[in-house]
């Protein structure tokens, strides 16, 4: 069992006791975490932020999911890439983007049993597209006409993907070690190593084992 | 073969303001998230979460501003 302790009026500037968090097993929170955003606060009994990263960071990739027509998350794209480098962000998101995964290397436009299209790379080969204004057009792949076709939802999409994964390496953090405390501000005068009263100066929550 | 017309062209500033919005549910979530990454109880997530989305916005704004002028002078 593990504790971060925040400094006194830190988070309540009205209380002048230190707020203590139970971090439970701050390694099986952080795994959670990663699996399902908010899910590690979750098993701490930090259920609000549990609910609120849940909101903020899954509602920001299933947004940029629903934009980009579903197709902004794989892994690799067959004899241009091996490994897609948005995937990399979008992989701190975990379980919802672990399919892309099992979709790898399926370059032959086969669709998966279980999962279909879905993740899985765009097709290397030549693609047609009928504009909005009946104008048909060939692409060089897939890919080009996903991003003619939805331009400029797939790039915003992706970006939004590619942000929640980042975000969740922020939440995977907080789960692990509490939240991160910012050192108050030094009033006028004060020297280096003098604490200013009812505040831990330079601290950081602290964490006990 | 599809190509742009002066009508595309007369849209294009437009097209950008519409862009822009896509930025504000992500400029919510951003601060929400970092906010919460440095407290533990909901009302100072909250207060932290605006005073940050402000700073975002400000720093937007100008951002766009600064290209603004730089279009005029070029």
């Amino acid at each position: 069992m593990a504790k971060a302790i925040l400094p006194a009026g830190y988070s309540r500037p009205e209380y002048d006791e230190p707020l203590e968090i139970e971090l439970r097993e701050p390694w099986i929170a952080a795994l959670l975490a990663w699996v399902l955003p908010g899910l590690g606060h979750v098993y701490q009994g930090r259920t609000g932020k549990g609910l609120l990263f849940f909101i903020c960071v899954f509602g920001t990739f299933a947004f940029g999911m629903w934009i980009g027509g579903g197709k902004v998350v794989y892994a690799s794209s067959p004899g241009d890439e091996p490994w897609r480098w948005q995937y990399y962000c979008q992989l701190g998101l975990g379980a919802p983007v672990l399919p892309a995964l099992l979709q790898k290397g399926n370059d032959d436009g086969q669709p998966h049993p279980l999962l279909g299209r879905f993740m899985a790379p765009p097709r290397q080969t030549p693609q047609p597209l009928l504009d909005s204004f009946g104008n048909e057009t060939t692409q060089p792949n897939e890919l080009a006409k996903w991003t003619v076709e939805m331009h400029p939802l797939y790039e915003v999409g992706t970006v939004y993907t590619v942000i929640a994964g980042l975000l969740n390496i922020l939440v995977i953090c907080d789960a692990y070690g509490g939240p991160l405390v910012l050192a108050p501000q030094k009033k006028n005068g004060q020297r280096d190593g003098e604490r200013a009263e009812g505040t831990v100066e330079g601290a950081g929550a602290v964490v006990k084992g | 073969m599809y190509s742009l017309s002066a009508i595309d062209f007369a849209f294009m500033p437009l097209l950008g303001t519409v862009m822009l919005w896509y930025a504000l549910p992500l400029v919510v979530s951003v601060s929400l998230v970092c906010a919460a990454t440095r407290h533990e109880l909901m009302r100072p997530i909250l207060h932290h979460a605006v005073r940050f989305g402000a700073w975002v916005l400000v720093f937007m704004a100008v951002f766009v501003a600064l290209l603004a002028l730089l279009e005029r002078l070029a």
